[in-house]
């Protein structure tokens, strides 16, 4: 596929907006002691992060005009019902912005956080659907994909939530949220790892002979029927070079895992300072995007079969 | 975990290939026969003539006559080769909307825009409800459609739903603007759900196959496979004549039919 750029911002931010909220959700759950300013300000940041997935996730379409329609089908369609649970989450967090006072009840205190890690993870199996459901894309139509998609929110949450706990002197929130963005980093790095692995023994089911019925073991195409491409050849192909792929999974595996880990393991054990928390959430985000590029580029499309040669 | 999670893919994921209970009583489609067509792509062309200027148009152009032409069609013919030298084989390989029977691009549709006709099981997109999103061309293992650049809206074949009803057009004329411009009758249509139908009596008797038939959309479309006509062998010092050309001499032509197998 050719990753579209919406798409990848959309996913990545929506994806830490919802790990900050389930952040802060379980530290309250644990009886964390924090400011309720610095929870306030923190479900602000998850809210902007969310807004922002929203706002990309429009640049998608070709008619955003008329993207209120997309929530018809949700009976059918993955995207329908992500399109139905996006919003109704950011409400959900903004009522708990709203309500996140010293005076809250306890119960609002205890079941909008417990609402919301509800709601965010039917939100990341939604998203992580859309592109799990499609059978014949054998690089997404696996559970890695789900989990991924968990794991990787929940870890760029953590270390999002270690970060603003560090620049507010939250040093209880920071003690939890170090040592879990620490795990649950590690455990995406080990699942992502594992679809990699998984991809790169992939034998595709479609083949050149499959999709066109001609038996021959020898068979090529040397006419795709058109000489200067299609959307067929825009959509689903990335013209990435392999040297390039590398590249970005190496950018991927370095700024997305390995360093973020070693900085939060730093501040966790005291080696480093709190701040280092800040740079594992800065060097994190761009290697987020290129895992999330990364994603889209590896899934090769059976039409792809059809769209070899122009002459 | 992982294997909590499969379970779960059991719904969302694959759809069970059994006879769904609304199933259309009809099922209109193209059978294409890969033995005759010749690769002209005059069923491109009037493909794309009549769909611009029909209900499913205007079909977007760029840069027509300039160095690099693109834009929106609902058909293309491909050529393949088969074969090692000398004993090769080129195909032309026709390529349009199956029409799924179990078309994954429909229940994906968020809006649903895309929909399978009850009337004749044609796949079809509402333009006026499509938002852009691109999730049904993702949904669709053949490349099928093509998202329009200039409406942004997709679009794909509609098999001329404009043409094939239109009760002011002569009975003869009510086909697919593609069969009607095919000139070695490559192309048939008809009602694959009538055993009776000239498509159906073809698919039966020729070898009808589905594309990709490890995903289980039933293709309505079917494609009608090369017949091989053997050609004599050892006899090459009498054949190739002065042109220097390989003759392919064709013993029992007139009895082709016997002579033929199935090339898949």
């Amino acid at each position: 596929m050719n990753p579209a750029f919406s798409v990848v911002v959309f996913t990545t931010a929506a994806g830490a907006g919802q790990g900050l909220a389930v952040a802060l959700a379980i530290a309250l759950l644990a009886a964390v002691p924090m400011a309720p300013s610095f929870v306030r300000a923190s479900l602000l940041v998850a809210i902007v992060l969310l807004v922002i997935g929203l706002a990309s996730s429009f640049l998608h379409l070709g008619r955003p005009l008329r993207a209120w329609r997309a929530a018809a089908m949700w009976r059918t369609s993955w995207l329908s019902r992500e399109v139905i649970v996006l919003p109704a989450f950011i409400a959900l967090v903004a009522i708990w912005w709203l309500t996140a006072r010293e005076s809250a009840s306890t119960l609002a205190r205890l079941a909008l956080p417990f609402a919301a890690i509800v709601a965010a993870l039917l939100l990341w199996y939604c998203t992580a659907m859309i592109y799990a459901c499609l059978r014949f894309i054998e690089e997404w139509a696996h559970p890695l994909t789900v989990v991924n998609f968990v794991l990787l929110g929940v870890s760029s949450g953590t270390i999002l939530a270690s970060a603003l706990a560090a620049l507010a002197g939250e040093t209880s929130a920071l003690a939890l949220a170090a040592p879990l963005a620490l795990v649950v980093t590690l455990a995406a790095w080990a699942s992502r790892s594992a679809a990699w692995r998984r991809n790169a023994a992939l034998r595709h089911r479609s083949t050149l002979q499959s999709a066109t019925g001609i038996a021959s073991a020898r068979l090529a195409q040397t006419s795709m029927g058109m000489s200067a491409g299609s959307f067929n050849t825009r959509e689903f192909f990335h013209r990435a070079s392999a040297a390039a792929l590398l590249r970005i999974k190496g950018i991927a595996i370095v700024l997305g895992f390995a360093l973020p880990s070693l900085l939060v393991a730093g501040v966790a054990v005291g080696a480093l300072p709190d701040f280092a928390c800040v740079a594992a959430m800065v060097v994190q985000a761009p290697g987020l995007i290129a895992d999330r590029w990364l994603f889209f580029a590896q899934a090769k499309h059976p039409q792809n079969l059809y769209y070899q040669v122009v002459s | 975990m992982i294997a909590a999670l499969k379970a779960l893919f059991g719904r969302g994921g694959a759809p069970a290939a059994a006879e769904p209970a609304d199933a259309p009583a009809r099922q209109l489609a193209l059978v294409i026969d890969l033995n005759v067509c010749v690769g002209c792509h005059a069923c491109v062309t009037s493909c794309k003539e009549w769909n611009t200027g029909g209900a499913a148009g205007p079909l977007f152009d760029d840069n027509p006559y300039g160095a690099n032409p693109t834009g929106t069609f609902f058909n293309r013919v491909q050529t393949y080769e088969a074969g090692a030298f000398p004993n090769t084989e080129t195909v032309h390989f026709p390529k349009s909307c199956l029409h799924c029977e179990d078309p994954p691009c429909v229940p994906v549709c968020p809006t649903g825009a895309s929909y399978k006709r009850k009337s004749d099981g044609i796949v079809l997109v509402d333009y006026d409800k499509c938002i852009g999103c691109k999730y049904c061309a993702w949904a669709c293992p053949y490349g099928a459609r093509e998202l329009d650049e200039a409406r942004q809206v997709m679009t794909k074949c509609t098999l001329c739903v404009d043409r094939i009803e239109d009760a002011t057009l002569a009975a003869d004329d009510r086909k697919p603007a593609c069969v009607k411009a095919c000139p070695t009758g490559a192309r048939l249509f008809g009602d694959v759900k009538d055993p009776d139908s000239e498509v159906s009596r073809a698919i039966r008797e020729r070898g009808g196959y589905s594309l990709m038939p490890e995903w289980q959309t039933r293709p309505a479309n079917q494609y009608l496979p090369r017949r091989v006509t053997s050609v004599a062998r050892g006899t090459a010092s009498a054949d190739v004549g002065a042109e220097g050309n390989l003759r392919a001499s064709v013993p029992g032509a007139a009895d082709a039919g016997s002579a033929s197998g199935r090339r898949r």
